[in-house]
C-alpha cells in the first residue's frame, strides 16, 4: 500500500502545483468532475483532442505570420480565437491568457508583437502539455498499483 | 415504439471538436440523449431542412443548443432559419458564446433564443435547460 500512498501524494502535489501556478484553473477541475465510471477516460480524451487541435492551430499561426507577401492578420486572429476558446474550455488558463494578449496584436496588425505572442503561447502550451502528461502518467501508475485516483475538490 | 418520456433529445451545434466533446458529456451526465454536429448547415440537414425545403418529418429533437461563432452559418443565422421554419420554429434554441457581448445576447434573445450561456458551459447551465424543453 505504501507505493500507492506515495504515488497518490505525488499526484496531489502535482495537481496542486498546476493550480497554484495558474497553469490550470477551476474549469479543469470541472472536467475532472465529469469523469466517472460511464466515461472513465474523459479527461485524457478531451485533453488529447485539445493537444491535436492546438498544434494544428499553432502551425497555422506560424505559417500565416511567415507570409512574405503580407500577413493575413484576420487569419491569424481566427486561429488565436479558436485556441482561446478551446483552452478556456479545458481550463488551460495561461494558454488562454496568452491568446487574449495575442488578439490585441492581431487587431493592431503588429507582426513583431504577434511573433512574440506566438512564442509565448507556444511556450505556455508546451508547459501545459508536459505537466498534464506527467499528471496522466501518475494516474496510470496509481491505477496499475491497484490504487484509486484522489478526487479533485 | 415506446418512447422514454423522460429522456429528452438535444441537438448540439459547435465547430470546435473540444467543445462538442465537453457539451456531449455535460448533457449525457444530465441524462439527455445527444446528437452533435459541427455546423449550422449540418444541423439543418439533421433537422430535415434540406435545400430550403420544409420536411414535415418528426425529427424528435426537444432542444437545440448552438455556438454563436461558427464559420459559414453563425448560431444566430441558424436561430433565424429555425424560427422561419413552420415545423421547426417551436423547438427551443439556446445560444452559447465565449464572448460576453450584451448587444449580441440581446439580439439573440429578441429573435427567439430561449437563453444564452457563456462558455465554458457548466453543469449548472445544463440544469437550467430542463424548463425550456419541449415535449414532442
Amino acid at each position: 500500500m505504501d507505493i500507492v500512498n506515495q504515488l497518490q501524494r505525488q499526484f496531489i502535489d502535482h495537481s496542486t502545483s498546476l493550480h497554484r501556478e495558474g497553469i490550470v484553473d477551476d474549469q479543469f477541475t470541472e472536467l475532472q468532475k465529469l469523469q466517472d465510471e460511464n466515461s472513465p477516460d474523459f479527461v485524457v480524451e478531451v485533453v488529447s483532442l485539445f493537444f491535436e487541435d492546438s498544434e494544428k492551430l499553432l502551425n497555422n499561426m506560424a505559417r500565416a505570420l511567415e507570409q512574405a507577401q503580407g500577413v493575413d492578420f484576420k487569419q491569424v486572429d481566427a486561429s488565436v480565437h479558436q485556441l482561446k476558446g478551446s483552452s478556456s474550455s479545458i481550463g488551460a488558463m495561461r494558454v488562454k491568457n496568452a491568446c487574449i494578449a495575442f488578439r490585441s496584436f492581431c487587431e493592431a496588425q503588429n507582426r513583431e508583437g504577434c511573433l512574440r505572442c506566438l512564442q509565448k503561447v507556444t511556450h505556455e502550451y508546451s508547459l501545459l502539455k508536459n505537466k498534464l502528461q506527467s499528471l496522466f502518467r501518475l494516474e496510470q501508475q496509481i491505477l496499475a498499483a491497484g490504487g484509486s485516483i484522489p478526487v479533485a475538490k | 415504439m415506446a418512447v422514454d418520456e423522460t429522456q429528452f433529445h438535444v441537438l448540439a451545434v459547435d465547430d470546435s471538436v473540444i467543445d462538442r466533446k465537453l457539451i456531449e458529456r455535460l448533457l449525457k451526465t444530465s441524462s439527455f440523449q445527444v446528437t452533435t454536429v459541427d455546423s449550422g448547415s449540418k444541423a439543418l440537414e439533421f433537422l430535415g431542412l434540406n435545400d430550403g425545403n420544409d420536411n414535415d418529418e418528426d425529427v424528435g429533437v426537444n432542444l437545440i443548443i448552438t455556438d454563436y461563432c461558427m464559420p459559414g452559418m453563425t448560431g444566430y443565422d441558424l436561430l433565424r432559419r429555425i424560427k422561419k421554419s413552420s415545423c421547426l420554429r417551436d423547438i427551443p434554441v439556446v445560444i452559447m458564446s465565449s464572448e460576453n457581448i450584451p448587444s449580441r445576447i440581446n439580439r439573440c434573445l429578441e429573435d427567439g433564443a430561449q437563453d444564452f450561456f457563456l462558455k465554458p458551459l457548466q453543469l449548472s447551465d445544463v440544469n437550467k435547460l430542463r424548463p425550456h424543453l419541449m415535449r414532442t
